[in-house]
């Protein structure tokens, strides 16, 4: 400002005034940024033009300034704004406040409709994009310096060598070390004028680095012109894609997992009312279903009542479904399927009929519609295993899965209750003569297998929509894994869910999903042909059952 | 007993009488008239007696041989489709890419030839025979390997429904060429006639009457035979009957095969009446439908399985349109009630003379041999 002053009040010709005027608009800009405080900088986004912009952006990156983060981050998404008279710059920041670009303190007085935003074209985005790489390369934050790594060997801009051969020095963290030696080598591999001996260890670096920007890179190289590198290139690429392929079939394997756990959960029930009563209950799902909206219902409840304890929701509700579901189970048993023992057909139409009341006693009380239930903190999320994606959800689901069928064996194994229970499943007239009330033990095993029914119902809400057909989405599912794994044996239901979920999962990316789908009915279908009682049926007397 | 006994022959007449009287009723008489039928109320109950016939082929499998099938939706939509494809040949180029030969989803899926499977449909014979053969073919498959393989009770009726839901996903994929979601519909003309003339109507509604009458005739033809003696004996007591020297499997075989058949025919007869197939026909909650028709009639009987499937739809034409959301509701009661309390159907609720339905085991936990319990973990 002072020199404007200096300049302005110098006695020249009114010829020189024009010239002088282009000198005093450099100097404005250029004496601050001497000093590295990037006013210069920011003076260039005023303009009004991409190139200036561009420019801007480079010198800001050179600046000590320390709002240039978010100034480049604010560029990228449209929040900064200059003021073209006072020639200014400001952002909003995430609360939509506007701050000085220089300070980053709230600017006073300024008003929106007095700014213009900062446009941006693709010669912007793309020194953008430059910059974030140099900034982050610089970054504290050890995630930022990865991106940046990550990017630039995407890029693999040979000016970027200098900058990342400086990280590397400086840098601590194993992961960015090796993401950023992974940059250097992409840089030097594509560059045909390096010496071979290097460019051979650049690719042997990148062939360690298992990704897909790597596995273009590779290609890249491979489809290049021949030569040692190009050699190299071609069997690093078959070795990483060979991974791949292995990790791809690895994490098929554990979404198959995740899907048998499901099934799991949802049949472990079914295999304990069929097993011991030898009835089919078709309102299953339905108990299913039930558990599921106990969520929602407790979710709803912790929401208005204990906003605290939401976080726990889950917890509550895994109680509260097994309860709810194991009562109407009781009451099913009691009501209607004690009725029909015997007549197992019967008790089939019946227990359907059931499940067409209870969805739509559901639809009347809720709505038709989807209902929303979040998912806790420790659900949501994933991280990487090797070359696998672990999602948290899917994770914690199998966890449960195993832990409830864990819970549901030691209870048949290992209570009076379980032992009264195998006993009328192996031989109903006997064990009643042994003294065991068997009416009793139907009902509470009618019970036991709803309400485990339900804490299925509270891991679905988790990964699939709650809405009435929640539960007949799994019924058949459930279906086949009872009849596949055997009447009567728990180990047979895990291990026919976890078959089942594993083959479904392998299948599907060869021919989809709904074909995949029909090809594992069909392949049961024939199974069922070939062993009527299932995997593991256990060998009896009797002429048929 | 007689094929054709007294309830037979007053059933068969009725079923005449309308199949001559309605149509009249309908085009001959003004629409001012106390006696006219308006067009709506002759399809809507020609649809029913085709669900009549479906009623009566499930009761033939069900009441007299006790092989409770879920899957027969898949038969009777397999005889629909086979319908709908020959009414898609029939609009030729008035569709609305006006290709000749290719139905609209074809060329808008961008199948450049008609695919093998839809050669012939052209034909109306060739469809008819179709309807009949493909659903007959698949019971025979199915039944080939399900029945040798002894598989009974639950296990066969989950399977039959495992059926249906896999054919049901099938379909919906377009890659089958059989139109995907959206299934066949648009159709223009049947046999030159237009569709939805009241006069094609009419005579659809006569059809059906007809072929719920040969349906009829063949099923209580085949009850009243050596060979139905034989399907009770099967139903009564299946070990029994083998221990006797009866090859059982062959006899389920054959019945199953025929009710597929006849279910085919009921859908071919289904679909041009009301205009569109597509794969929610073979949705397994239609299969369980059906059997609660059969239920609520009386199982055994065929007459009042045919009554009870246009009982059972009156009301759900009534209820989805005066109280949509009570209708689940109702069908639902009408399943617990009829298998709880009136295992003989309604006929049960006016028998002079109660008496347990032959064939049932008496309710309680004592199990007859075919229900030996089994062992657990």
């Amino acid at each position: 400002m002072f020199r404007i002053a200096v300049v302005s009040v110098s006695p020249v010709s009114r010829a020189l005034r024009a010239g002088l005027g282009a000198i005093v608009a450099l100097l404005i800009c250029a004496a601050p940024a001497s000093a590295g405080h990037g006013d210069e900088a920011l003076a260039r986004f005023t303009t009004d033009r991409f190139a200036d912009t561009a420019e801007g952006i480079k010198a800001l990156v050179a600046s000590h300034l320390a709002t240039k983060d978010a100034i480049l981050q604010a560029l990228g998404e449209g929040r900064l704004y200059f003021d073209p008279v006072r020639k200014q710059v400001y952002f909003k920041d995430i609360k939509g406040r506007l701050d000085d670009a220089k300070t980053g303190a709230p600017a006073a007085g300024v008003t929106a409709d007095a700014l213009k935003t900062v446009r941006v074209s693709n010669l912007v985005r793309s020194a953008l994009q430059d910059a974030r790489g140099s900034t982050g390369l610089t970054s504290s934050d050890p995630a930022k310096r990865l991106a940046a790594a990550h990017d630039a060997f995407r890029s693999h801009d040979p000016a970027a060598l200098a900058a990342i051969d400086a990280a590397l020095a400086k840098e601590k963290s194993p992961q960015v070390r090796r993401a950023l030696a992974a940059a250097g080598a992409a840089i030097i591999a594509l560059n045909s004028k390096a010496a071979d001996q290097d460019r051979l260890q650049a690719v042997a670096v990148i062939g360690k680095q298992n990704d897909a920007a790597a596995i273009s890179l590779l290609s890249q190289l491979r489809d290049g012109p021949k030569g040692d590198v190009q050699a190299a290139a071609a069997s690093a690429l078959a070795r990483l894609q060979m991974q791949a392929a292995v990790w791809s079939g690895l994490q098929n394997i554990w979404y198959g997992l995740s899907y048998g756990s499901v099934l799991l959960l949802a049949a472990v029930g079914l295999a304990i009312t069929f097993g011991v009563i030898g009835v089919i209950n078709m309102a299953h799902g339905e108990m299913v279903m039930l558990g599921a909206y106990t969520t929602y219902v407790v979710q709803q409840w912790l929401d208005i009542a204990h906003p605290d304890w939401l976080g726990a929701s889950l917890f509550i509700a895994i109680p509260a479904a097994f309860i709810v579901s194991g009562l109407v189970g009781m009451a099913i048993e009691r009501g209607i399927i004690r009725f029909l023992y015997g007549r197992p057909l019967e008790t089939l139409l019946a227990t359907f009929g059931l499940s067409l009341i209870l969805q739509q006693a559901v639809r009347t009380l809720f709505g038709a519609d989807n209902r929303d239930v979040v998912s806790p903190y420790f659900m949501r999320g994933t991280f990487p295993l090797g070359g696998l994606s672990i999602t948290f959800g899917r994770m914690w689901i199998i966890v449960f899965a195993l832990l409830v069928f864990a819970a549901l064996q030691l209870v048949l194994r290992a209570t009076p209750f379980g032992l009264k229970i195998r006993a009328v499943t192996q031989n109903r007239r006997m064990a009643s003569a042994m003294g065991i009330d068997t009416n009793r033990i139907d009902a509470l095993a009618f019970g036991l297998g709803s309400g485990i029914a339900g804490i299925a119902g509270v891991a679905l809400s988790q990964i699939d929509n709650v809405s009435p057909n929640l539960g007949q989405s799994y019924i058949i599912d459930s279906f086949m894994v009872v009849v596949f794994g055997g009447v009567g044996n728990l180990w047979g239901t895990m291990v026919a869910a976890m078959s089942l979920g594993v083959a479904n999962k392998l299948i599907e990316p060869f021919v989809g999903a709904v074909l995949g789908k029909i090809i594992i009915l069909v392949l049961l279908i024939l199974f069922i042909q070939r062993r009527p009682r299932g995997l593991f049926a256990l060998k009896g007397r009797a002429v048929e059952a | 007993m007689s094929a054709l006994n007294r309830p037979a022959q007053i059933f068969i007449g009725l079923l005449v009488l309308g199949a001559v009287l309605v149509p009249w009723l309908s085009l001959a008489t003004s629409p001012a008239s106390h006696l006219h039928i308006p067009e709506y109320v002759v399809t809507l109950v020609g649809k029913f007696l085709c669900y009549a016939l479906l009623a009566v082929a499930l009761d033939l499998v069900w009441g007299y041989c006790g092989i409770l099938s879920l899957g027969h939706a898949a038969f009777f939509a397999l005889g629909g489709y086979a319908m709908g494809m020959y009414l898609m040949r029939q609009i030729g180029v008035r569709g609305v890419y006006g290709n000749p030969t290719l139905p609209d989803f074809m060329v808008f899926l961008g199948i450049k030839s008609l695919p093998l499977t839809w050669w012939g449909f052209n034909h109306f014979a060739y469809a008819m025979l179709m309807a009949l053969l493909v659903p007959g073919l698949l019971a025979f498959i199915f039944g080939w390997f399900t029945f040798r393989a002894r598989v009974s009770g639950v296990y066969l009726s989950i399977i039959t429904q495992a059926l249906t839901y896999a054919l049901m996903l099938s379909f919906f994929r377009n890659a089958m060429g059989f139109g995907g979601n959206n299934g066949l519909t648009d159709f223009k003309d049947i046999m030159g006639f237009r569709i939805d003339a009241p006069t094609t109507r009419a005579a659809l509604f006569s059809a059906s009457a007809l072929a719920l009458v040969l349906g009829f005739i063949i099923a209580r033809l085949i009850v009243t035979s050596k060979f139905g003696k034989v399907l009770v004996a099967i139903r009564d007591s299946e070990a029994r009957v083998r221990f006797l020297g009866y090859r059982v499997d062959r006899y389920k075989l054959a019945v199953f095969t025929i009710s597929a058949m006849m279910a085919g025919l009921a859908g071919a007869l289904y679909v041009p009446q009301v205009g569109i197939i597509n794969p929610s026909e073979f949705a397994p909650q239609n299969s369980i439908e059906a059997v609660i028709w059969v239920a609520v009639g009386g199982r055994g009987t065929l007459i009042g399985a045919a009554l009870g499937a246009i009982l059972v739809n009156f009301g759900k034409s009534w209820f989805t349109g005066a109280l949509p959301n009570v209708w689940l509701f109702a069908l639902g009661t009408l399943f617990v009630l009829v298998t709880l309390l009136l295992p003989r159907g309604l006929p049960g609720l006016f028998s002079r003379k109660p008496r347990p339905l032959k064939g049932l085991p008496s309710p309680g936990p004592s199990s007859p041999i075919g229900e030996e319990p089994h062992a657990a973990s």
